[in-house]
């Protein structure tokens, strides 16, 4: 008998257990869906809004580059542009500098000093991203107008104060119209790369010190047995070995700048016009709505919409880049 | 030890009273929203204050815009919008809506010269459309120097500011260069936004005044508040009837005053380019805009009713933010037109 209701409530636990299992199961699905379906929603509400704009330009609104609330034709070209060429300039500078940071935090400063100062890079990732905007046009926008410019196209740009061009700006190509301006201020896609750059830092060097300290000793050790320079173990130990975390890093960093608006809205300039130069005023995605969105009515709100579309596929072909990147790096280690 | 267990009691005593109080107050006022306009969120803070000091009743204004002033209005979640540029006749009698003006203020052309204080330099209304156009892009061109005989101007580049955001402002400052200049007309045309042919913009009068400032050579537009509290340089405008005039508020209420409001339908008037002798010639207002039968009877009397504060008592607030007080006639029309129009 007692046997038997053993087994019984043994039976009984087991079934309960099963249906909790069951549940929690349901319960963790139930949380991944939240993000699919607020992603899925936010993308098909961008894309429904945006169809006016999408069906009445079609292509064209892609490769366009005129956006004329007057005559109501729009084109997406000029801010996208500007969304990609900032980002890209935060990254090439975000990245090494947090790459040296990290790699000071944890492999060469003194213990003391290592929280003081990841926390502070912490501090750093919270400041809203409003207090870098006015930083960066009250003080850097001048500053840089001022100390930085002068000597930018004076010396790389195809339009020098003195109108004679540079041996650079002369004989490397694309450079001179880079650094080409005319336009006397600071705010511009290059001030607008730097600030961003200096908002993604504190989120790509934390993530960077944190896989670094993951590295297991022995292997460092080892090769600073063998006679290896600090550099030497950062690059052919540290950097291999957390390679794919770095990576989702950068690209969390990347995601940051992309959608970045009320900092890149004070110092990019905000002007609708294609221009080669980094020096120039652009515009982004998320500044153009920023900007347009509260006034914007019928066919201008449809295109502020699709442009809101389209920075949900330029984010996504940018982490498919990023995906395909580790995968390749990640075949090349097989072999 | 003993404070500490203290602290919460006497904490959650005075968190109770605060609560009590508010409750007490809401019992007996209405609260009524607005949403629009930013170019009028200045004086209606201030008005709703003072109104609220006096009638317990409060009113809750959000600047988000006109665009989405009009939108939520529509949708019939406020109890006024508030809007810069006037709605359409159809569009008012489609959606059973009625507006009036409430406030006058001016837009000023502002410039960064070294050199050139406030009110020194003269432009007419072509030259601007044409600084603007970047067809003149010189300080010393020809044109800017027969307007200002007697005024030295240095050889250097314009650079144009304009509003990087849509706004009531834009609105009215390309309301007047379409209407001085047929080359603006036909290919810029006006709006809260427009395509720019050249310039940088600034976000919001903030934007603009800071750009303006960094900038050596600019020139940009600003309300006309911004322009004294940033201490900008202002331009004088040559108006309608062929007189140079200087921003202030006695030549804003001459553009109000002598603007056809009479024979306009819902106020549906711009009066930018108004054709009195001393008028300044980019002067704008805001629309009030409700439903004729509202949903909410009484919160819509009680907007009313705030109204008739604005117009009546509310002359010296609006004054001392640079704003200028409707006249008399036209305060005296919109009231006919409340009592004709609205059921309340």
């Amino acid at each position: 008998m007692s046997i038997v209701s053993s087994t019984d409530i043994l039976e009984q636990r087991t079934r309960r257990d099963a249906r909790h299992e069951r549940l929690f199961r349901w319960l963790l699905k139930g949380c991944a869906l939240i993000v699919l379906a607020a992603l899925l929603g936010a993308a098909g509400a961008t894309l429904w809004g945006g169809r006016e704009a999408f069906t009445t330009f079609g292509w064209h609104f892609l490769v366009s580059s005129e956006w004329d609330p007057g005559n109501d034709v729009y084109g997406a070209l000029v801010p996208v542009y500007g969304t990609l060429v900032t980002s890209f300039i935060a990254l090439l500078i975000a990245v090494p500098v947090s790459f040296g940071i990290a790699l000071y935090l944890s492999e060469v400063a003194p213990a003391w000093l290592r929280t003081p100062v990841a926390s502070a890079i912490e501090l750093l990732a919270g400041i809203p991203s409003i207090i870098y905007g006015m930083w960066g046009l009250f003080i850097f926008a001048p500053f840089f107008a001022e100390h930085f410019k002068p000597w930018l196209t004076n010396n790389l740009g195809n339009k020098p104060d003195d109108g004679q061009l540079s041996w650079v700006a002369e004989h490397v190509p694309f450079i001179g119209k880079l650094f080409g301006s005319d336009y006397p201020f600071g705010a511009s896609i290059l001030v607008a790369g730097i600030v961003l750059a200096i908002m993604v830092i504190p989120f790509i060097s934390s993530v960077m010190r944190e896989v670094f300290q993951t590295v297991p000793t022995p292997l460092k050790e080892s090769a600073y047995a063998l006679g290896s320079s600090t550099w030497e173990v950062a690059w052919n130990i540290v950097l291999p070995y957390t390679r794919s975390a770095v990576i989702g890093g950068i690209f969390l960093g990347l995601g940051r700048a992309l959608g970045e608006t009320m900092a890149v809205t004070f110092v990019l300039g905000n002007s609708m016009r294609l221009s080669s130069s980094l020096l120039d005023p652009g515009t982004s995605i998320a500044s153009a709505i920023a900007n347009q969105f509260s006034e914007a009515v019928g066919l201008q709100k449809s295109a502020l919409m699709a442009l809101a579309f389209l920075l949900f596929v330029v984010t996504f072909i940018v982490l498919l880049i990023a995906r395909l990147m580790l995968r390749r790096l990640a075949s090349k280690e097989g072999r | 030890m003993l404070t500490l267990r203290k602290t919460p009691i006497r904490f959650a005593a005075v968190a109770t009273l605060a609560v009590a109080s508010t409750f007490g107050m809401a019992a007996q006022a209405t609260d009524i929203t607005g949403a629009g306009s930013s170019f009028v969120y200045p004086v209606m803070s201030k008005w709703s204050a003072a109104y609220a000091e006096q009638t317990g009743n409060r009113l809750n204004y959000q600047s988000v815009g006109s665009g989405a002033g009009i939108a939520q209005i529509k949708e019939g979640t406020i109890d006024f919008g508030a809007s810069d540029a006037p709605m359409k006749a159809e569009d008012l009698k489609k959606f059973g809506l009625g507006q009036f003006p409430i406030v006058v203020g001016g837009i000023v052309p502002v410039v960064n010269i070294a050199g050139v204080q406030a009110g020194q330099i003269k432009l007419d209304g072509t030259t601007l459309a044409d600084i603007f156009l970047g067809k003149i892009n010189n300080w010393n061109d020809p044109k800017i120097a027969a307007l200002n005989a007697g005024l030295k101007l240095p050889a250097g580049k314009i650079t144009v500011v304009h509003r990087s955001d849509g706004s009531g402002t834009s609105f009215n400052f390309t309301n007047f260069l379409s209407k001085v200049s047929p080359t603006w007309a036909s290919q810029v045309k006006f709006g809260t936004a427009v395509e720019w042919p050249t310039g940088v913009g600034g976000k919001g009068n903030e934007g603009v005044s800071q750009y303006v400032k960094q900038i050596k050579g600019s020139i940009g537009y600003v309300e006309y508040a911004y322009a004294v509290k940033n201490k900008l340089s202002w331009t004088d405008l040559k108006n309608a009837a062929g007189n140079v005039v200087a921003p202030d508020a006695d030549s804003f209420a001459a553009a109000a005053a002598t603007a056809d409001w009479a024979s306009t339908q819902d106020f549906n008037l711009i009066m930018t380019n108004a054709p009195g002798a001393k008028a300044w010639p980019i002067t704008a207002t805001t629309w009030m805009i409700m439903y004729k039968t509202p949903k909410n009877a009484g919160n819509s009397k009680t907007a009313f009713d705030f109204f008739k504060y604005a117009l009546e008592n509310g002359q010296k607030a609006a004054s001392d933010l640079d704003y200028v007080p409707l006249p008399p006639a036209l305060v005296k029309q919109i009231e006919a037109y409340w009592a004709a129009e609205f059921k309340h």
